[in-house]
């Protein structure tokens, strides 16, 4: 059965998107992703190391571009300017790559995002030819907003970065997700596979993460685990999950031919 | 001539620096990188006809792990 994800007119196999940071090394992080079967990886823009780091290994030897849709993020950005400045020299060091994820955090203890920010950096990057997946809070207005401005993706919090909680509001997700004419990715607070398989069942497209994968006890277990949560759940969602009764007068073995 | 590079004031003795040369001279030859100068990009083409001026301030970035 042929059920691609599909996100600004490039499909992809897996429904599973991961991040690359907090791995204990290259060699772990490529190991993790191989597991995953992820193909679009996020990556963050950061200031290089001067004078210091010749022939250092860098991520993108482990990881070549050539491989991996490459998803340059706006991380630790607290206002549209910075994020928008952080994206333009992504599209500058990546060839002119237009597929990004922008994220405005708002406070630096829970990582929430700051969506006044976020939808004025979204508008100037939709109008600079942008393609952006966009990370947001569960807000189904603020979610409607981000995807009329144009973003390709609308990707909320099903709980706060890293905190690997869960899906706390499964009722606004379905909100969103029932109202969103392009793909809706859960994006942060994935803890282990069950949150996965029920972001999936919800009816999500797909699902970004990281410190899931990279804080589990064995990340390659993990990635390996989460990508059959993934694939579950989404096989689950389209099958359609029978009513829930609270008894059934249906047994499932026949009412005849008992013996007696 | 003095330049801002990632926020840290660099003294250079030559009089003309090209963004390539630069480059060469910090040994970020072959590396992957984007450079902004004065808030403004400078596409990898332009590296060498770019000359730097007394006081300019640069970024340069690559990409790293981050989620």
């Amino acid at each position: 059965m042929s059920d691609l994800l599909k996100i600004a007119d490039k499909t992809y196999n897996s429904r599973l998107l991961v991040g690359t940071g907090k791995y204990k090394d290259f060699t772990e992080t490529r190991a993790a992703i191989d597991a995953s079967g992820a193909e679009i990886i996020t990556v963050a823009i950061r200031r290089t190391n001067i004078g210091q780091n010749a022939g250092e290994p860098s991520l993108l030897d482990f990881l070549p571009p050539e491989e991996f849709t490459y998803l340059p993020n706006t991380a630790g950005c607290y206002s549209a300017d910075d994020a928008v400045r952080t994206l333009r020299l992504a599209r500058e060091l990546l060839d002119g790559h237009k597929l990004v994820k922008l994220e405005v955090l708002g406070d630096p203890n829970t990582l929430y995002p700051n969506m006044i920010e976020t939808l004025a950096a979204a508008k100037t990057l939709v109008k600079d030819g942008f393609d952006v997946m966009v990370y947001c809070s569960d807000d189904p207005i603020i979610a409607k907003q981000l995807e009329e401005i144009g973003c390709v993706a609308v990707m909320p919090l099903a709980s706060l970065i890293g905190s690997g909680m869960g899906i706390l509001n499964p009722w606004n997700l379905q909100i969103i997700i029932e109202n969103a004419k392009v793909p809706v990715l859960v994006d942060a607070g994935v803890g282990t596979a069950s949150d996965a398989a029920i972001a999936m069942e919800l009816g999500c497209q797909g699902i970004l993460m990281n410190t899931a994968i990279a804080a589990a006890g064995n990340p390659v277990l993990m990635a390996g685990a989460m990508k059959k949560a993934v694939e579950a759940g989404r096989e689950a969602y389209l099958a359609g999950r029978m009513p829930k009764k609270l008894y059934s007068a249906s047994p499932s073995s026949p009412t005849t031919g008992m013996i007696g | 001539m003095l330049i801002t590079i990632n926020g840290k004031p660099r003294s250079f003795e030559a009089a003309n620096l090209s963004v390539a040369e630069l480059v060469q001279h910090l040994e970020l030859v072959g590396k992957r990188l984007a450079i902004e100068r004065n808030g403004e990009i400078v596409p990898r083409s332009q590296f060498e006809a770019t000359p730097l001026a007394d006081g300019d301030k640069l970024e340069i970035v690559g990409a790293v792990g981050g989620g």
